[in-house]
């Protein structure tokens, strides 16, 4: 069915396509889920929805109330879009090294902006939009403590998965405010617990960890580190030379976290004679042309996106 | 067991200012004692009260964060690259 009554009916369904000239080897097919086709371009159109469904049900969320949300930039995106359609106000705290086509976008679909310490990274957006959420005139969602996140990715997306490709072996998905790895985790596993489900975290520069004393970390609560097998540390330039390969070897324009998705994937598969091993390419290319990311130096390309916020 | 060691910014004062140090040590609890040997006061916030990782920090061998491997028995290799990192959220 690909007619649908409004705009947020169109989140999910993504396609899942194979990435024949990627896969190692003969017995291991990888296959990318293509989140950047949901209709603001990312993965968090679904937690979005989720999220402020789940509040109008339990009536937290009121036509008076406007939404708060600590993000760095794509869910922030898609509450704006959601907010649109439904009529509610929506104010995002962003840090003040995200893309120029996120505050783009996030003004175009209405959205109040207030600004935290880039150098402080997401961790920084968290800290001063709990203290605004102190106003009672706030809702805030807070896609790293809602349970509406991981549930969004396991009825949506890992059963997504599990009915395109009952065959699974593994998934790989980016280590954000782990919902996704959470959520699709417990579909694949109610499914097939030998399904290995591994996290891709970035390695970010100096700058965006800063000099923050390490007991200010922050794990999300949503984040059910049992739903997880593996874990790897992606470099800069290895997530940079994997999105750069998506687009010259299988046609596919995808963010920066996608790349390190896909180098992660790679490294499993060179570890197993059989398998499909499905990546979870979180949005799309686009709001990062303004960064480098593409420039022809890669040099410069990767200073640039390890200085910057691609996650 | 020759290790190199990544220091996050905010422990590299214990070091001298150093982005990245050598210990030795057959398993991740030798090797961070030997660091704690050589510059006093760097494991502190690195391991919580009961001895094991703090739950703030993400520790990986080479690439592999070590919570899913062995955690603080992780063996190590000669020429491995240890790399502690605070935990940090995207989204």
């Amino acid at each position: 069915m690909t007619r649908h009554d409004d705009i947020l009916a169109a989140i999910g369904n993504t396609p899942l396509v194979g990435l024949p000239s990627m896969s190692p080897k003969a017995g291991v097919r990888l296959w990318a889920k293509l989140e950047g086709n949901n209709p603001t371009g990312s993965t968090k159109d679904r937690i979005a929805l989720a999220m402020v469904e789940a509040a109008e049900a339990a009536g937290a969320l009121t036509p008076q109330k406007t939404i708060l949300e600590p993000t760095s930039g794509n869910t922030g995106i898609s509450l704006a879009m959601v907010a649109r359609r439904k009529g509610y106000h929506l104010t995002v705290v962003l840090p003040d090294n995200a893309s120029q086509e996120r505050l783009g976008l996030l003004r175009l679909f209405g959205a109040e902006i207030v600004f935290s310490d880039g150098d402080k990274g997401t961790n920084g957006s968290i800290e001063v939009a709990r203290a605004l959420a102190e106003d009672p005139a706030y809702y805030m969602p807070f896609q790293y403590g809602n349970p509406a996140n991981p549930k969004a990715h396991e009825e949506g997306t890992g059963r997504e998965i599990v009915a395109d490709l009952p065959e699974v072996t593994h998934f790989v998905a980016g280590m954000g405010t782990g919902g996704t790895l959470t959520g699709a985790g417990r579909a694949l596993h109610a499914h097939d617990p030998s399904v290995r489900v591994v996290a891709a975290e970035p390695e970010l520069g100096d700058l965006v960890y800063g000099l923050r004393s390490l007991d200010e970390g922050f794990i999300p609560p949503i984040f059910d580190p049992s739903e997880v097998n593996r874990k790897f540390l992606v470099r800069s330039d290895d997530a940079l030379r994997a999105t750069r390969e998506l687009t010259s070897k299988e046609g596919i324009f995808a963010g920066i976290s996608s790349g390190a998705v896909i180098h992660v994937a790679q490294r499993i598969a060179a570890e197993v004679e059989e398998g499909d091993v499905v990546c979870l390419l979180a949005d799309g290319g686009w709001k990062y042309l303004s960064t480098e990311a593409w420039a022809e130096d890669l040099a410069t390309a990767e200073k640039q996106v390890s200085e910057s916020l691609w996650w | 067991m020759s290790v190199q060691v990544k220091l996050p910014t905010i422990l590299r004062k214990h070091a001298g200012g150093e982005p990245k140090v050598s210990a030795e040590g057959s398993t991740l609890r030798d090797v961070l004692d030997d660091l704690e040997t050589r510059y006093p006061g760097i494991t502190k916030n690195v391991r919580s009260d009961d001895g094991g990782l703090h739950r703030f920090i993400n520790v990986y061998l080479n690439d592999e964060d070590v919570r899913y491997l062995g955690s603080l028995e992780t063996e190590v290799g000669e020429g491995d690259t240890v790399s502690i990192l605070p935990a940090v959220a995207g989204g």
